[in-house]
């Protein structure tokens, strides 16, 4: 993954937060992830890359920011499995919009979404990860890109 | 006579959002499906004149769900709302029988917006 790569990821965030909560995301310096201290927080969207790219994207974030997007949004059901699905969908639409700049090859999978901060994320071995950090609205979240 | 849309997504919220902007633009939700084999049965079942289309879903993709469902009704308008933002993706949906394209995420204005024009190709 090159950092015109990662930049591609910084952007979609920012789209994403910007369009869909009229908020913009604080974002951090990407930075190379230790991978036996990864960012798991309550909720996690995890989608699996295949085709020209091998490894997986994943996007964590607390519970409280995931019930403030639903409520903006005009959800009114803020329950847990709401709560899962959002992490899976914010997943998947950033992974799905990445397919602009690296084409309809780069293959995604459906979302597996974990929930619990103690959950272990594995990552394909040997790739290295990279950690977006972000905040949006006083609740820190990441996403995590390990791609070959 | 309202026209009845069915809505093809895997994520809950997703279908709750598109229920929510189309209740109130005068279309009749005939159903929702989780996945491409739910929604075939559900379209076949409740004949549809528009159906809103995601295409990353278990069980059956959205661009083989595209396939069976025009080939049941050639005349069907289908949206597809997905964040597959490729051309190539895109060009294949309309290909296969999809009328418009609309990319995750969306506004609701979006969405309204999207389906004005896929009811006024229709009329036209």
């Amino acid at each position: 993954m090159t950092e015109a790569e990662l930049r591609i990821f910084v952007g979609i965030v920012k789209h994403y937060f910007e369009q869909q909560t009229g908020i913009a995301a604080d974002i951090y310096t990407p930075f190379l992830a230790d991978p036996t201290a990864l960012p798991v927080s309550d909720y996690t969207g995890v989608i699996g890359i295949s085709g020209v790219r091998q490894g997986c994207v994943y996007f964590t974030a607390p519970a409280e920011l995931l019930r403030l997007i639903l409520s903006r949004s005009g959800e009114t059901d803020l329950s847990s499995p709401n709560l899962a699905d959002l992490a899976g969908e914010i997943g998947n639409t950033i992974s799905g919009n990445a397919r602009r700049q690296f084409g309809n090859e780069f293959l995604i999978s459906v979302p597996l979404v974990v929930k619990g901060r103690d959950q272990v994320i594995s990552l394909p071995k040997g790739v290295k990860a990279y950690v977006i950090p972000f905040c949006w609205q006083r609740h820190d979240a990441s996403l995590v890109v390990s791609v070959v | 006579m309202n026209r009845k849309l069915l809505i093809v997504d895997d994520s809950n919220i997703i279908r709750n959002k598109i229920a929510r902007a189309m209740g109130s633009y005068g279309l009749e939700i005939a159903g929702m499906a989780p996945n491409g084999e739910k929604a075939l049965q559900l379209f076949k079942e409740a004949r549809p004149q528009v159906v809103t289309m995601d295409l990353t879903m278990p069980e059956m993709d959205g661009i083989e769900c595209i396939r069976k469902i025009h080939a049941v009704d050639p005349n069907v308008r289908i949206l597809v709302v997905s964040a597959l933002a490729d051309k190539a993706t895109a060009i294949q949906a309309l290909k296969e029988g999809a009328q418009g394209f609309l990319c995750k995420p969306f506004t609701e204005d979006e969405l309204t917006e999207a389906i004005g024009e896929l009811l006024s190709e229709e009329a036209s």
